[in-house]
């Protein structure tokens, strides 16, 4: 009975400023793919942030992680690490595999008017004697 | 089941391994958190993977994104976030034994879930229309720009698939909430279910938040 004593104490009232703060968010994301950052990589970083502040906001107060016991926010947290581990890592073989094992990954009809890629030279041949 | 005392509910619905209800609720809580992880993962495999081949064929991304509807797209992020406030407000009620509210509030939470249905429907009968499908059944010859977009499209219905058959399953699990709230079985003594499928459809909502703008927003 303890434990379940403090959501009969808390008005709702934080879950509608939280709701008009998301829906705020989900403007300024909409609104901020308009605008132009320079590159196209700092329009995803931007609209990343913003996703990342609502989802905070929906675990944080929504999914009341806030009052939860921290063994929950544990679980949570280490999936996001162990998926920054699972990008990471890829992001690493994507950008360095063709300098190893030519994969040919844009060389697949390349779209007109794309810049030229430039195919990454053969592996050394397997040396026979 | 407001003639039961708080003590007598508690004997009802705790489990004898379990020292006390809030005890349970919290162990089934870490349990949903769990299962939540697994889910985080699965999507999240996806994620990577559409990442890593937006950075590979940045112009077909482009050209993939421009035949999304942001505006439709960000209709039915306004219609998830709402559900999930009404979904947090049933579980409010549900916990302080207002039960025609919890009712009400999960009432609103279907009627949200329908419509983000509704809305998918539309967008995803559009795209069979004009040829915008997943890998070799992409039509190039009527669509036009570069053929990877046939791979984009393989993510995009991919993603949005799973995340609506998930939407599917919560309108399911609400339903069933619905019927159980109707009936009193729950009380301040008792509201896991309420509790857990609350989680699962706040999580729902955190997978849009990602997907909204990787999909529709990218320039």
């Amino acid at each position: 009975m303890s434990e379940q004593a403090h959501s009969k104490s808390h008005s709702p009232l934080p879950y509608l400023l939280t709701l008009i703060a998301l829906l705020i968010l989900t403007g300024v994301t909409v609104g901020a793919s308009y605008v132009d950052f320079g590159s196209s990589t700092v329009n995803v970083i931007v609209a990343m942030l913003i996703a990342t502040l609502k989802a905070s906001l929906v675990a944080l107060i929504f999914m009341h992680l806030r009052h939860d016991k921290p063994l929950n926010s544990i679980i949570f947290v280490s999936s996001l690490i162990f998926l920054g581990i699972l990008l990471g890592f890829c992001m690493i073989d994507v950008q360095s595999r063709e300098r190893v094992y030519p994969t040919g990954l844009r060389q697949v009809d390349p779209p007109a008017g794309a810049a030229k890629i430039v195919p990454a030279p053969a592996p050394p041949a397997p040396a026979h004697h | 089941m407001s003639s039961h005392s708080p003590e007598v509910a508690e004997h009802r619905y705790r489990q004898h391994h379990f020292v006390t209800a809030g005890q349970q609720l919290d162990t089934s809580k870490t349990g949903m958190w769990l299962f939540l992880a697994t889910e985080i993962l699965m999507f999240g495999g996806l994620f990577v993977g559409y990442g890593l081949m937006q950075g590979v064929y940045p112009e077909a991304w482009v050209a993939g994104h421009h035949h999304l509807d942001r505006v439709l797209g960000a209709v039915n992020t306004v219609f998830l976030l709402c559900s999930s406030f009404s979904m947090v407000m049933a579980v409010h009620y549900a916990s302080t034994d207002q039960k025609s509210k919890t009712v009400l509030n999960l009432g609103i939470t279907l009627a949200f879930a329908f419509a983000f249905l509704v809305i998918k429907y539309i967008e995803y009968s559009h795209k069979f229309h004009e040829g915008l499908l997943p890998g070799r059944y992409f039509r190039l010859a009527e669509v036009g720009g570069p053929p990877q977009q046939a791979m984009f499209f393989g993510f995009y219905f991919m993603m949005t698939g799973i995340h609506g058959f998930h939407v599917l399953i919560g309108i399911i699990l609400i339903a069933w909430l619905m019927v159980r709230a109707n009936r009193g079985d729950f009380s301040s003594a008792y509201f896991t279910p309420v509790d857990l499928i609350g989680l699962y459809w706040h999580l729902v909502d955190l997978i849009w938040i990602y997907l909204f703008p990787l999909l529709y927003l990218i320039s």
